[in-house]
C-alpha cells in the first residue's frame, strides 16, 4: 500500500469520527468519536514515519496515544461528574446555559 | 555497544516554568498532610511560585536560551507572553482565596490545577517544536477543563466542563491532524527546519491542508469566529476566577503559539494565511461586539467582548512585518490587565448569596461602594478603548501597524467596531451611576487579596495608558528574535 493509501484510510477514519461527534446527541458517543478523530492522527504519523524512515513520527505518536488517554480520563469523570447530579447525559438535555 | 549519552539538560531556560510546577507540587503535598493546613497557607504558596517564576522570567530578560534539542526556545517572545501568563494567573490566585471560601469546594486541587495549567501556558508561549507545543496545550487545556467543573454539585458549572470538554478535545484533533500533515509534508517538527523545508513549496497540498486544519484548531483555543460558540456557556457556567484565567492566560498563550507558528514556521505560507485571517479578524470582531449587545449576564456580556477582543488582535496578526505581532503583544498585555480586573470585581459581588452576574444586579452600586463602582468602570472604560487607559493605546498600536501593513480596510471595520462596542460597555456604567437599585442590589464582599488584585490591575491599565511607550519598545524588541 502506497503513502497515500494510509493517507486516505486516516482521513475516511477522521471523517467517521467527524460525523460522529456532529450526530451522536450521547457524551459517550461523542467521546467517542473524539477517539476515532484522534487515533486518525496516528495513523497519518505512523504512516509518515513509515515511508520517510524518520523516528520522530513514531515517538510523537507515543505521545498523542498517552495524551489521548489522559484526555479521555478527564472526559469520562467530567461525564460522570454531570450524570450524578443531572441523570442525563444527553447533549440536548444539558441547556442550562444559552443565550 | 555504546554507553547510552545523557544529553546536556539546560536547566536555565526552564527554571521559570519549574518553579511553577515545583509550587504545584508543593501545594497537592500541603494538601495531603494528615492536619489540614489553612487554605490562606496554600495560596500563599501557590502566589509565591507564580511571582517566583514571574521574577525568574523577568530576570532571563534580554537572556534568551534554547533546551532539549531547540524543542523549548526562551526567547524574549516568551518572556514576554510568560510575563502577561504569570500575572494573570497571580492575579486569579489572589481573587479565589475568598471567592472559593464562599462558593466552592475548601481544596487545595483548585491551585494546584491553576498552576499547572499555568505551567502548560509558560510551555505554550515557548514551544520551538510541534510535539511540545501539542503537549503544551494539553497541560494547559486538560487543567482547565476540570477547573472549569471544580464545583460539581453546580449544575450550570459541570455543564459548562462538559461543553468546553468537549468542544476542546474536538478541536486538539483538528489541530493534531494539521500538526501530522505539516510533519508528513516537511519530515520534521521543529519550527525552524519546517521553515527552511517549506521554502519554495508553499503550495504543497499536505503542508495547505495541514495549515488549514491547524488554524482550526488554533481558532477554537483563542475563540474566534466562527469556532467560538463554546465561549460564551464556558465563560458563564464556570467559577468566575476560572473564567478569568480562561479570558486572560489561556488566550494570551494561545495568541503567542500562533503567532510563533505561523511568523517561524509558515512565513513561506504567509499570503495564504494572511488572506484567511484577514476575513476571520473582520467577522470575529463583527460578531463579538454585535451579539454582546443584547447580554444581559455581565459574564457572557464579557465573554462575546473578548471574543471581539480577539478579532482586534487577530488584525496584528495579519499586519505581520514586526509591528504587526509587537502590537498583539501589547495589546495582551493591556487585555489581560484590563479582562482580570473586570471579571476580578464580579468575583467581589454578590446578591442574595449567590453572585451579582446580571447586569440589573449592579444598577445604583455607585452610590453604596464609589470605589469598587469606579474601578469596574475604569476596566469597561479601557476596553472600550478611551484614553488614557491601557485598551485606547493598544488598539491604536494594532490599528497603526494595520494601516502601515496597508490594511485600511481592516482598521477601519476595526475602529466601527470599537465604536459599537461601546454602547454595551457604557451601557453597564449608566446603571451603576444612574439607575437606582431593584432591591437590594449587588453587595461588596470584602476581601483584602482581592482588593490588592484590583488595585494591581486598575494600577497596571493607568500606567499602561499614561505611558505606553517603553512597555510598546520592549514588545516591539520582544518579536525581533522571531523575525530572523
Amino acid at each position: 500500500m502506497s503513502l497515500y493509501g494510509y493517507l486516505t484510510l486516516a482521513a475516511l477514519v477522521f471523517a467517521i469520527g467527524l460525523f460522529g461527534v456532529l450526530t451522536r446527541r450521547n457524551a459517550i458517543g461523542i467521546l467517542l468519536g473524539i477517539e476515532l478523530m484522534l487515533n486518525a492522527v496516528n495513523i497519518n504519523l505512523v504512516a509518515f514515519a513509515r515511508f520517510r524512515a524518520d523516528v520522530a513520527g513514531l515517538v510523537f505518536t507515543l505521545f498523542t496515544i498517552s495524551i489521548t488517554v489522559a484526555e479521555v480520563a478527564v472526559g469520562l469523570a467530567i461525564v460522570i461528574a454531570i450524570f450524578r447530579v443531572r441523570r442525563t447525559v444527553e447533549a440536548d438535555r444539558l441547556d442550562l446555559l444559552r443565550g | 555497544m555504546t554507553p547510552l549519552a545523557m544529553p546536556p539538560v539546560a536547566i536555565g531556560p526552564l527554571a521559570p516554568v519549574l518553579i511553577v510546577l515545583g509550587a504545584a507540587g508543593l501545594v497537592l503535598l500541603l494538601d495531603l498532610l494528615p492536619r489540614p493546613v489553612g487554605r490562606e497557607l496554600i495560596a500563599t504558596v501557590a502566589l509565591a511560585g507564580l511571582v517566583g517564576a514571574l521574577l525568574a522570567t523577568l530576570a532571563r530578560w534580554g537572556k534568551p536560551g534554547r533546551a532539549f534539542q531547540d524543542m523549548l526556545v526562551l526567547d524574549d517572545f516568551a518572556l514576554f507572553a510568560n510575563v502577561v501568563i504569570c500575572y494573570a494567573a497571580a492575579l486569579v490566585v489572589m481573587l479565589s482565596i475568598d471567592y472559593l471560601g464562599r462558593n466552592g469546594p475548601e481544596t487545595g486541587e483548585y491551585y494546584a490545577l491553576v498552576l499547572f495549567s499555568t505551567g502548560g501556558m509558560m510551555l505554550l508561549a515557548a514551544a520551538g517544536d510541534l510535539i511540545v507545543l501539542f503537549l503544551a496545550l494539553e497541560l494547559m487545556s486538560l487543567s482547565l477543563y476540570v477547573l472549569a467543573g471544580l464545583f460539581k454539585r453546580e449544575l450550570a458549572a459541570s455543564e459548562a466542563s462538559m461543553k468546553y470538554f468537549i468542544l476542546g478535545a474536538f478541536a486538539t484533533s483538528f489541530l493534531l491532524y494539521g500538526i501530522a500533515l505539516i510533519y508528513g509534508a516537511t519530515g520534521t517538527t521543529n519550527l525552524d527546519r519546517i521553515a527552511a523545508a517549506a521554502a519554495g513549496r508553499a503550495h504543497d497540498p499536505l503542508l495547505v491542508i495541514g495549515l488549514g486544519l491547524l488554524l482550526v484548531g488554533f481558532g477554537f483555543k483563542i475563540s474566534s469566529v466562527p469556532f467560538h460558540m463554546w465561549a460564551p456557556d464556558v465563560y458563564q457556567g464556570a467559577p468566575t476566577s476560572v473564567t478569568a484565567l480562561i479570558a486572560t492566560g489561556s488566550k494570551a498563550a494561545a495568541l503567542a503559539a500562533l503567532i510563533r507558528v505561523l511568523v517561524t514556521a509558515l512565513r513561506g505560507s504567509q499570503p495564504d494565511w494572511a488572506v484567511l485571517l484577514w476575513v476571520v479578524a473582520a467577522i470575529t470582531m463583527t460578531v463579538g461586539n454585535v451579539v454582546a449587545i443584547a447580554q444581559s449576564n455581565l459574564k457572557r456580556l464579557l465573554a462575546y467582548s473578548s471574543i471581539a477582543h480577539v478579532g482586534y488582535m487577530l488584525i496584528g496578526v495579519v499586519a505581520g512585518g514586526s509591528a504587526g505581532p509587537g502590537a498583539v503583544l501589547f495589546y495582551l498585555l493591556t487585555y489581560a490587565f484590563t479582562t482580570a480586573g473586570a471579571f476580578g470585581v464580579l468575583t467581589l459581588c454578590e446578591r442574595a448569596q449567590a453572585e451579582a452576574v446580571e447586569v440589573g444586579d449592579y444598577a445604583g452600586l455607585a452610590r453604596r461602594h464609589p470605589v469598587l463602582a469606579a474601578a469596574l468602570g475604569l476596566f469597561l472604560l479601557s476596553l472600550v478603548g478611551i484614553p488614557p487607559l491601557a485598551g485606547f493605546v493598544g488598539k491604536f498600536y494594532l490599528f497603526a501597524a494595520a494601516v502601515r501593513a496597508g490594511y485600511l480596510w481592516l482598521a477601519v471595520i476595526g475602529v466601527v467596531n470599537s465604536a459599537l462596542a461601546a454602547y454595551y460597555y457604557l451601557r453597564v456604567v449608566v446603571f451603576m451611576y444612574m439607575r437606582e437599585p431593584e432591591g437590594a442590589g449587588a453587595r461588596l464582599v470584602p476581601s483584602f487579596a482581592g482588593g490588592l488584585a484590583l488595585a494591581i490591575a486598575l494600577i497596571g491599565i493607568v500606567l499602561l495608558g499614561v505611558i505606553p511607550a517603553p512597555f510598546a519598545d520592549l514588545a516591539q524588541a520582544a518579536v525581533a528574535p522571531l523575525l530572523r
